[in-house]
Protein backbone atom coordinates (compact mmCIF):
# COMPACT_ATOMS: atom_id res chain seq x y z
CA UNK A 1 0.00 0.00 0.00
CA UNK A 2 2.70 1.99 0.16
CA UNK A 3 4.39 2.00 -2.93
CA UNK A 4 5.31 4.84 -5.19
CA UNK A 5 5.94 4.20 -8.47
CA UNK A 6 7.82 7.12 -10.96
CA UNK A 7 6.27 8.17 -14.00
CA UNK A 8 6.73 11.18 -16.41
CA UNK A 9 4.95 14.37 -16.74
CA UNK A 10 3.36 14.67 -20.27
CA UNK A 11 0.77 16.81 -19.96
CA UNK A 12 -0.33 19.60 -17.30
CA UNK A 13 -3.83 20.46 -17.50
CA UNK A 14 -5.85 22.27 -15.29
CA UNK A 15 -7.26 21.28 -11.39
CA UNK A 16 -3.96 20.73 -10.42
CA UNK A 17 -3.88 17.51 -12.60
CA UNK A 18 -1.25 16.22 -15.00
CA UNK A 19 -0.81 13.20 -17.37
CA UNK A 20 1.86 11.09 -16.52
CA UNK A 21 3.45 7.91 -17.90
CA UNK A 22 4.58 5.20 -15.97
CA UNK A 23 6.54 2.82 -18.09
CA UNK A 24 4.43 3.93 -21.32
CA UNK A 25 1.22 3.17 -19.37
CA UNK A 26 -0.64 6.91 -19.23
CA UNK A 27 -3.16 8.34 -16.53
CA UNK A 28 -4.05 11.30 -15.05
CA UNK A 29 -2.56 12.28 -11.58
CA UNK A 30 -2.91 14.99 -9.06
CA UNK A 31 0.41 16.89 -8.73
CA UNK A 32 -1.83 19.61 -6.37
CA UNK A 33 0.68 18.05 -3.43
CA UNK A 34 4.08 19.75 -5.23
CA UNK A 35 2.47 23.35 -5.26
CA UNK A 36 5.68 24.76 -3.29
CA UNK A 37 7.81 23.64 -6.11
CA UNK A 38 5.92 23.35 -9.16
CA UNK A 39 6.17 20.85 -11.88
CA UNK A 40 6.70 20.96 -15.37
CA UNK A 41 6.18 18.39 -18.83
CA UNK A 42 9.49 16.01 -18.41
CA UNK A 43 9.43 16.48 -14.58
CA UNK A 44 9.80 12.57 -12.81
CA UNK A 45 7.96 12.22 -9.93
CA UNK A 46 6.82 9.70 -7.27
CA UNK A 47 3.54 8.56 -7.57
CA UNK A 48 0.99 7.27 -4.84
CA UNK A 49 -2.28 6.47 -4.81
CA UNK A 50 -2.69 9.26 -7.75
CA UNK A 51 -1.05 11.52 -6.23
CA UNK A 52 2.67 12.78 -7.05
CA UNK A 53 4.45 13.30 -3.64
CA UNK A 54 7.95 14.25 -4.31
CA UNK A 55 9.52 15.39 -7.82
CA UNK A 56 13.03 12.95 -7.86
CA UNK A 57 15.46 13.33 -11.05
CA UNK A 58 14.74 11.05 -14.47
CA UNK A 59 18.20 8.84 -13.80
CA UNK A 60 16.67 7.46 -9.86
CA UNK A 61 13.77 7.05 -11.45
CA UNK A 62 14.96 4.84 -14.49
CA UNK A 63 16.70 2.95 -11.88
CA UNK A 64 13.64 3.04 -9.29
CA UNK A 65 11.19 1.62 -11.83
CA UNK A 66 13.44 -0.84 -13.17
CA UNK A 67 13.75 -2.44 -9.60
CA UNK A 68 9.72 -2.36 -8.92
CA UNK A 69 9.04 -3.93 -12.20
CA UNK A 70 11.09 -6.95 -10.89
CA UNK A 71 8.41 -7.31 -8.06
CA UNK A 72 6.22 -9.54 -9.94
CA UNK A 73 2.53 -9.41 -8.49
CA UNK A 74 3.15 -6.56 -6.48
CA UNK A 75 4.13 -4.51 -9.78
CA UNK A 76 1.74 -5.93 -11.98
CA UNK A 77 -1.20 -5.42 -9.32
CA UNK A 78 -0.31 -1.99 -8.96
CA UNK A 79 0.12 -1.04 -13.00
CA UNK A 80 -3.33 -2.63 -13.55
CA UNK A 81 -4.80 -0.80 -10.68
CA UNK A 82 -3.09 2.34 -12.27
CA UNK A 83 -4.46 1.69 -15.41
CA UNK A 84 -8.02 0.77 -14.80
CA UNK A 85 -9.50 3.74 -13.13
CA UNK A 86 -9.89 7.15 -13.94
CA UNK A 87 -10.24 10.20 -11.81
CA UNK A 88 -12.64 12.21 -13.96
CA UNK B 1 24.13 -14.50 -3.11
CA UNK B 2 21.34 -15.31 -6.21
CA UNK B 3 19.41 -12.52 -4.84
CA UNK B 4 22.04 -10.08 -4.85
CA UNK B 5 22.35 -10.24 -8.61
CA UNK B 6 19.11 -8.48 -9.06
CA UNK B 7 20.09 -5.44 -7.19
CA UNK B 8 20.21 -1.90 -8.98
CA UNK B 9 23.97 -2.29 -8.03
CA UNK B 10 25.20 -5.64 -6.54
CA UNK B 11 28.96 -4.77 -6.57
CA UNK B 12 27.77 -2.19 -4.00
CA UNK B 13 25.73 -4.81 -2.33
CA UNK B 14 28.25 -7.30 -2.33
CA UNK B 15 30.85 -4.17 -0.67
CA UNK B 16 27.93 -3.33 1.67
CA UNK B 17 27.27 -7.06 3.04
CA UNK B 18 30.80 -7.35 3.69
CA UNK B 19 31.42 -3.76 5.71
CA UNK B 20 28.00 -4.87 7.65
CA UNK B 21 29.62 -8.39 8.75
CA UNK B 22 32.91 -6.36 9.10
CA UNK B 23 31.38 -4.00 11.50
CA UNK B 24 29.32 -6.21 13.53
CA UNK B 25 32.32 -8.21 13.92
CA UNK B 26 33.97 -5.28 15.31
CA UNK B 27 31.38 -4.07 17.88
CA UNK B 28 30.47 -7.69 18.99
CA UNK B 29 27.54 -7.82 19.92
CA UNK B 30 23.35 -8.83 19.21
CA UNK B 31 21.24 -5.74 17.28
CA UNK B 32 17.97 -5.92 16.87
CA UNK B 33 16.21 -3.24 14.54
CA UNK B 34 13.09 -2.81 13.62
CA UNK B 35 11.90 -1.28 10.40
CA UNK B 36 8.56 0.28 11.34
CA UNK B 37 7.35 0.28 7.68
CA UNK B 38 5.12 -2.61 5.97
CA UNK B 39 6.91 -2.16 2.88
CA UNK B 40 10.84 -2.69 4.22
CA UNK B 41 9.38 -6.15 5.79
CA UNK B 42 8.13 -7.04 2.11
CA UNK B 43 11.80 -6.14 0.71
CA UNK B 44 13.39 -8.10 3.37
CA UNK B 45 11.41 -11.39 2.83
CA UNK B 46 11.29 -10.89 -0.41
CA UNK B 47 14.72 -10.85 -1.09
CA UNK B 48 15.68 -12.84 1.79
CA UNK B 49 18.21 -9.74 3.23
CA UNK B 50 17.99 -11.47 6.73
CA UNK B 51 20.13 -14.21 5.39
CA UNK B 52 22.54 -12.17 3.77
CA UNK B 53 23.54 -10.36 6.76
CA UNK B 54 25.24 -11.77 9.81
CA UNK B 55 23.44 -13.74 12.97
CA UNK B 56 23.80 -10.99 15.37
CA UNK B 57 22.15 -8.72 13.24
CA UNK B 58 18.55 -9.08 13.43
CA UNK B 59 15.33 -7.24 12.09
CA UNK B 60 12.00 -6.83 14.08
CA UNK B 61 9.09 -5.84 11.97
CA UNK B 62 7.22 -2.85 13.44
CA UNK B 63 3.14 -1.91 13.63
CA UNK B 64 3.81 -0.14 9.67
CA UNK B 65 1.13 -2.08 7.90
CA UNK B 66 -1.59 0.32 7.32
CA UNK B 67 -4.03 -2.56 6.23
CA UNK B 68 -2.89 -4.88 9.45
CA UNK B 69 -3.21 -2.29 12.42
CA UNK B 70 -6.91 -1.72 11.92
CA UNK B 71 -8.98 -3.42 14.41
CA UNK B 72 -11.35 -6.27 13.58
CA UNK B 73 -14.56 -3.51 14.88
CA UNK B 74 -13.69 -1.23 12.33
CA UNK B 75 -13.85 -3.65 9.87
CA UNK B 76 -17.22 -4.58 11.11
CA UNK B 77 -18.29 -0.82 10.67
CA UNK B 78 -17.12 -0.93 6.90
CA UNK B 79 -19.10 -3.95 6.55
CA UNK B 80 -22.04 -2.32 7.89
CA UNK B 81 -21.55 0.72 5.88
CA UNK B 82 -21.57 -1.14 2.44
CA UNK B 83 -24.60 -2.85 3.70
CA UNK B 84 -26.69 0.52 3.56
CA UNK B 85 -29.10 1.00 1.76
CA UNK B 86 -27.96 2.68 -1.71
CA UNK B 87 -24.48 3.08 -0.48
CA UNK B 88 -21.54 2.73 -2.99
CA UNK B 89 -19.01 1.59 -0.52
CA UNK B 90 -15.20 2.28 -2.62
CA UNK B 91 -11.99 1.10 -0.85
CA UNK B 92 -8.22 0.34 -1.86
CA UNK B 93 -8.29 -3.53 -2.65
CA UNK B 94 -5.72 -4.61 0.00
CA UNK B 95 -8.66 -3.95 2.48
CA UNK B 96 -11.12 -6.05 0.34
CA UNK B 97 -10.10 -9.62 2.13
CA UNK B 98 -9.58 -8.42 5.92
CA UNK B 99 -11.49 -10.68 7.77
CA UNK B 100 -14.06 -9.27 10.55
CA UNK B 101 -16.76 -11.27 12.37
CA UNK B 102 -19.44 -11.05 9.52
CA UNK B 103 -17.21 -11.78 7.17
CA UNK B 104 -14.98 -9.24 4.76
CA UNK B 105 -15.77 -6.75 2.33
CA UNK B 106 -15.50 -9.18 -0.33
CA UNK B 107 -17.95 -11.29 1.03
CA UNK B 108 -19.86 -8.41 1.72
CA UNK B 109 -19.89 -7.46 -2.11
CA UNK B 110 -20.73 -11.48 -2.95
CA UNK B 111 -23.99 -10.61 -0.61
CA UNK B 112 -25.00 -7.87 -3.14
CA UNK B 113 -23.36 -4.64 -1.28
CA UNK B 114 -22.03 -2.44 -3.79
CA UNK B 115 -18.15 -2.76 -3.00
CA UNK B 116 -15.57 -1.14 -5.37
CA UNK B 117 -12.36 -1.25 -5.29
CA UNK B 118 -10.57 2.15 -6.11
CA UNK B 119 -6.91 3.28 -6.97
CA UNK B 120 -7.22 6.37 -5.49
CA UNK B 121 -9.29 8.61 -3.23
CA UNK B 122 -10.08 10.66 -6.10
CA UNK B 123 -11.81 7.95 -8.33
CA UNK B 124 -14.00 7.90 -5.47
CA UNK B 125 -14.57 11.29 -5.79
CA UNK B 126 -15.54 10.65 -9.58
CA UNK B 127 -18.10 7.82 -8.74
CA UNK B 128 -20.17 10.50 -6.44
CA UNK B 129 -20.42 12.78 -8.88
CA UNK B 130 -21.50 10.19 -11.69
CA UNK B 131 -23.70 8.60 -9.33
CA UNK B 132 -25.90 11.94 -7.77
CA UNK B 133 -28.70 9.70 -5.91
CA UNK B 134 -26.05 7.62 -4.55
CA UNK B 135 -24.15 7.87 -1.07
CA UNK B 136 -20.37 7.10 -2.14
CA UNK B 137 -18.04 6.08 0.94
CA UNK B 138 -14.64 5.74 0.87
CA UNK B 139 -12.89 3.90 3.63
CA UNK B 140 -9.15 5.58 3.98
CA UNK B 141 -6.57 3.61 5.86
CA UNK B 142 -3.04 4.62 5.84
CA UNK B 143 -0.32 6.89 7.27
CA UNK B 144 0.74 10.58 6.99
CA UNK B 145 1.63 8.78 3.67
CA UNK B 146 -1.63 8.14 2.18
CA UNK B 147 -3.86 11.19 4.26
CA UNK B 148 -2.99 13.75 2.29
CA UNK B 149 -4.97 11.98 -0.66
CA UNK B 150 -8.13 11.35 1.10
CA UNK B 151 -7.92 15.48 2.38
CA UNK B 152 -6.94 16.98 -1.31
CA UNK B 153 -10.05 14.74 -2.32
CA UNK B 154 -12.38 15.96 0.39
CA UNK B 155 -11.03 19.54 -0.53
CA UNK B 156 -11.90 18.91 -3.70
CA UNK B 157 -15.20 17.39 -3.62
CA UNK B 158 -15.82 20.25 -0.79
CA UNK B 159 -14.71 23.41 -3.84
CA UNK B 160 -16.66 21.52 -6.59
CA UNK B 161 -20.13 20.42 -4.47
CA UNK B 162 -19.94 17.23 -4.30
CA UNK B 163 -22.13 16.25 -1.48
CA UNK B 164 -22.73 12.68 -1.80
CA UNK B 165 -19.20 11.67 -0.84
CA UNK B 166 -18.29 10.73 2.86
CA UNK B 167 -14.52 9.61 4.57
CA UNK B 168 -14.77 6.83 7.07
CA UNK B 169 -11.48 7.58 8.10
CA UNK B 170 -9.06 5.47 9.86
CA UNK B 171 -6.24 7.41 8.60
CA UNK B 172 -3.50 6.78 11.65
CA UNK B 173 0.19 8.88 12.46
CA UNK B 174 3.23 7.55 12.82
CA UNK B 175 5.03 8.80 15.62
CA UNK B 176 2.38 7.57 18.29
CA UNK B 177 2.58 3.71 18.10
CA UNK B 178 6.40 3.61 17.71
CA UNK B 179 6.52 5.73 21.23
CA UNK B 180 4.27 3.25 22.49
CA UNK B 181 6.55 0.83 21.07
CA UNK B 182 9.79 2.49 23.14
CA UNK B 183 7.92 3.36 26.10
CA UNK B 184 6.43 -0.07 27.16
CA UNK B 185 10.30 -1.61 26.11
CA UNK B 186 8.82 -5.39 25.92
CA UNK B 187 11.71 -5.95 22.82
CA UNK B 188 14.91 -3.80 23.44
CA UNK B 189 15.61 -2.21 20.11
CA UNK B 190 19.20 -0.78 19.41
CA UNK B 191 17.41 1.27 15.71
CA UNK B 192 14.94 2.13 13.80
CA UNK B 193 14.53 2.12 9.89
CA UNK B 194 12.71 4.58 9.15
CA UNK B 195 9.53 4.61 6.95
CA UNK B 196 10.52 6.20 3.30
CA UNK B 197 7.28 7.42 2.12
CA UNK B 198 5.96 9.04 5.18
CA UNK B 199 9.02 10.37 5.53
CA UNK B 200 8.27 11.71 2.36
CA UNK B 201 5.43 13.91 3.74
CA UNK B 202 6.65 14.49 7.21
CA UNK B 203 10.05 14.73 6.47
CA UNK B 204 12.70 13.36 8.24
CA UNK B 205 13.05 15.93 10.85
CA UNK B 206 9.64 14.34 12.21
CA UNK B 207 11.65 11.67 13.91
CA UNK B 208 14.43 13.51 15.71
CA UNK B 209 12.48 12.59 19.33
CA UNK B 210 13.36 9.14 18.86
CA UNK B 211 17.18 10.26 19.29
CA UNK B 212 16.56 12.65 21.63
CA UNK B 213 13.91 10.61 23.78
CA UNK B 214 15.52 7.06 23.31
CA UNK B 215 18.47 7.41 22.75
CA UNK B 216 18.71 5.36 19.50
CA UNK B 217 19.05 6.28 16.13
CA UNK B 218 16.80 6.32 12.95
CA UNK B 219 17.91 5.93 9.05
CA UNK B 220 15.09 6.82 7.15
CA UNK B 221 15.25 4.30 4.11
CA UNK B 222 14.11 3.59 1.22
CA UNK B 223 12.29 0.47 -0.81
CA UNK B 224 14.92 -1.28 -1.97
CA UNK B 225 16.91 -4.54 -1.13
CA UNK B 226 20.23 -2.07 -1.30
CA UNK B 227 18.39 0.91 0.60
CA UNK B 228 17.68 -1.51 3.60
CA UNK B 229 20.88 -2.99 3.30
CA UNK B 230 22.57 0.81 3.94
CA UNK B 231 20.23 1.68 6.29
CA UNK B 232 21.68 -1.00 8.60
CA UNK B 233 25.39 -0.22 7.20
CA UNK B 234 24.49 3.24 8.52
CA UNK B 235 22.89 2.64 11.73
CA UNK B 236 25.86 0.28 12.93
CA UNK B 237 28.21 3.07 11.88
CA UNK B 238 26.56 5.68 14.31
CA UNK B 239 27.47 3.33 16.93
CA UNK B 240 31.06 2.19 15.85
CA UNK B 241 31.90 6.09 15.67
CA UNK B 242 29.43 6.92 18.98
CA UNK B 243 26.89 9.00 17.25
CA UNK B 244 23.19 8.77 17.62
CA UNK B 245 20.83 10.84 15.29
CA UNK B 246 18.18 11.41 12.36
CA UNK B 247 19.87 10.21 9.31
CA UNK B 248 18.35 9.84 5.54
CA UNK B 249 19.15 7.42 3.37
CA UNK B 250 16.40 8.11 1.24
CA UNK B 251 17.41 11.80 0.00
CA UNK B 252 16.59 11.12 -3.94
CA UNK B 253 12.62 11.31 -2.54
CA UNK B 254 12.61 13.03 1.27
CA UNK B 255 13.58 15.91 2.49
CA UNK B 256 14.43 17.19 6.02
CA UNK B 257 10.91 18.80 6.36
CA UNK B 258 8.71 16.79 3.98
CA UNK B 259 6.35 18.16 1.68
CA UNK B 260 4.34 21.88 2.95
CA UNK B 261 1.63 21.48 1.17
CA UNK B 262 0.83 18.25 1.80
CA UNK B 263 0.91 18.97 6.05
CA UNK B 264 -1.12 21.93 5.61
CA UNK B 265 -3.81 20.30 4.13
CA UNK B 266 -3.48 17.22 6.68
CA UNK B 267 -3.95 20.40 9.34
CA UNK B 268 -6.78 21.72 7.71
CA UNK B 269 -9.16 18.48 6.84
CA UNK B 270 -8.03 16.28 9.47
CA UNK B 271 -7.75 17.21 13.51
CA UNK B 272 -6.44 14.79 15.72
CA UNK B 273 -8.69 12.18 17.59
CA UNK B 274 -8.63 11.95 21.05
CA UNK B 275 -7.45 8.09 21.12
CA UNK B 276 -7.53 5.36 18.54
CA UNK B 277 -7.97 1.55 18.38
CA UNK B 278 -4.85 -0.44 17.01
CA UNK B 279 -4.76 -3.84 16.44
CA UNK B 280 -2.45 -5.39 19.03
CA UNK B 281 -1.49 -2.03 20.80
CA UNK B 282 -4.97 -0.94 21.88
CA UNK B 283 -5.95 2.05 22.26
CA UNK B 284 -3.01 5.01 21.64
CA UNK B 285 -4.04 8.64 22.53
CA UNK B 286 -3.75 11.71 19.47
CA UNK B 287 -2.83 8.37 16.81
CA UNK B 288 -5.77 8.72 14.26
CA UNK B 289 -7.13 11.27 12.57
CA UNK B 290 -10.87 12.53 12.32
CA UNK B 291 -12.51 15.08 9.82
CA UNK B 292 -11.82 18.55 10.52
CA UNK B 293 -15.22 20.43 12.09
CA UNK B 294 -14.82 22.06 8.65
CA UNK B 295 -15.09 18.83 6.83
CA UNK B 296 -17.68 17.17 9.43
CA UNK B 297 -20.38 17.11 6.67
CA UNK B 298 -18.17 14.37 4.45
CA UNK B 299 -17.81 12.56 7.97
CA UNK B 300 -19.69 8.63 6.97
CA UNK B 301 -19.62 8.19 10.94
CA UNK B 302 -21.61 10.80 11.76
CA UNK B 303 -23.78 11.17 8.42
CA UNK B 304 -24.64 7.15 9.19
CA UNK B 305 -24.68 7.42 12.49
CA UNK B 306 -21.78 4.19 12.64
CA UNK B 307 -22.78 1.43 15.26
CA UNK B 308 -18.82 1.89 16.16
CA UNK B 309 -18.28 -1.57 16.76
CA UNK B 310 -15.94 -2.85 19.68
CA UNK B 311 -15.01 -6.40 18.49
CA UNK B 312 -11.65 -8.35 20.15
CA UNK B 313 -9.37 -9.81 17.95
CA UNK B 314 -9.77 -14.00 17.06
CA UNK B 315 -8.81 -15.61 19.71
CA UNK B 316 -6.38 -17.35 18.38
CA UNK B 317 -4.73 -14.17 16.11
CA UNK B 318 -1.37 -13.18 17.37
CA UNK B 319 -1.36 -10.29 15.09
CA UNK B 320 -0.83 -7.93 18.27
CA UNK B 321 2.16 -9.44 19.03
CA UNK B 322 3.62 -10.15 15.36
CA UNK B 323 3.05 -5.86 14.87
CA UNK B 324 4.75 -5.04 18.34
CA UNK B 325 8.04 -7.19 17.15
CA UNK B 326 7.19 -9.46 20.24
CA UNK B 327 6.97 -12.82 18.27
CA UNK B 328 8.15 -13.59 14.80
CA UNK B 329 5.62 -14.41 12.38
CA UNK B 330 6.09 -18.06 12.29
CA UNK B 331 6.01 -18.20 16.15
CA UNK B 332 2.43 -17.49 16.13
CA UNK B 333 0.74 -20.33 16.61
CA UNK B 334 -2.23 -20.81 13.64
CA UNK B 335 0.80 -19.55 10.92
CA UNK B 336 0.72 -21.76 7.95
CA UNK B 337 -1.96 -24.03 9.82
CA UNK B 338 -5.18 -22.13 11.00
CA UNK B 339 -4.29 -18.42 9.29
CA UNK B 340 -3.16 -18.57 5.70
CA UNK B 341 -3.52 -16.10 2.64
CA UNK B 342 -6.29 -17.59 1.15
CA UNK B 343 -8.25 -18.28 4.73
CA UNK B 344 -6.71 -15.15 6.83
CA UNK B 345 -7.36 -15.15 10.45
CA UNK B 346 -5.35 -11.69 11.00
CA UNK B 347 -4.59 -8.81 8.55
CA UNK B 348 -1.45 -9.71 9.24
CA UNK B 349 -1.50 -12.39 6.65
CA UNK B 350 -3.84 -10.41 4.27
CA UNK B 351 -1.45 -7.44 3.05
CA UNK B 352 1.04 -8.00 0.74
CA UNK B 353 3.14 -5.73 3.56
CA UNK B 354 1.77 -7.85 6.00
CA UNK B 355 4.95 -9.93 8.10
CA UNK B 356 3.26 -12.70 7.89
CA UNK B 357 1.80 -12.61 4.14
CA UNK B 358 5.24 -11.65 3.18
CA UNK B 359 7.08 -14.57 5.22
CA UNK B 360 5.03 -17.13 3.66
CA UNK B 361 4.67 -15.60 0.08
CA UNK B 362 8.54 -16.38 0.12
CA UNK B 363 9.33 -19.82 0.42
CA UNK B 364 9.82 -19.82 3.88
CA UNK B 365 6.85 -22.23 5.11
CA UNK B 366 8.76 -25.65 5.68
CA UNK B 367 11.38 -23.89 7.69
CA UNK B 368 9.27 -21.71 9.92
CA UNK B 369 7.05 -24.66 10.45
CA UNK B 370 10.12 -26.47 11.17
CA UNK B 371 11.28 -23.99 13.70
CA UNK B 372 7.99 -24.24 15.48
CA UNK B 373 8.10 -27.33 15.81
CA UNK B 374 11.17 -27.43 17.59
CA UNK B 375 9.93 -25.29 20.04
CA UNK B 376 7.16 -26.51 20.87
CA UNK B 377 8.82 -29.94 21.98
Amino acid sequence: MCLGIPGEVIALSDADLATVSVNGVEREVSVGLLKDEGVAVGDWVLIHVGFALSKIDAHEAALTLDQIKKLGQTWNDEIDAFSQTAIR
Amino acid sequence: MKYVDEFRDPVAAKELIASIHALAGQLGRHWKFMEVCGGHTHTIYRHGLEHLLPEEVEFVHGPGCPVCVIPRGRVDDAVWLAHRPGVIFTTFGDMMRVPGTEGSLLQAQARGADVRFVYSPLDAVKIARENPDREVVFFAVGFETTAPSTAMALAHAGSTGVDNFFVFCNHVLINPPVEAILETNNVRLDGLIGPGHVSAVVGSDHFRFIPERFHIPIVVTGFEPLDILQAVAMLLAQYAEGRCEVENQYARVVRPEGNGEAQRLLAEVFTPRDSFEWRGLGWIPGSGYRLSDEFERFDAEKHFELPGARVDDHPACQCGLVLTGQIKPWQCKVFGTGCTPENPIGTCMVSPEGACAAYYAFGRLPQALGKRAQMEV
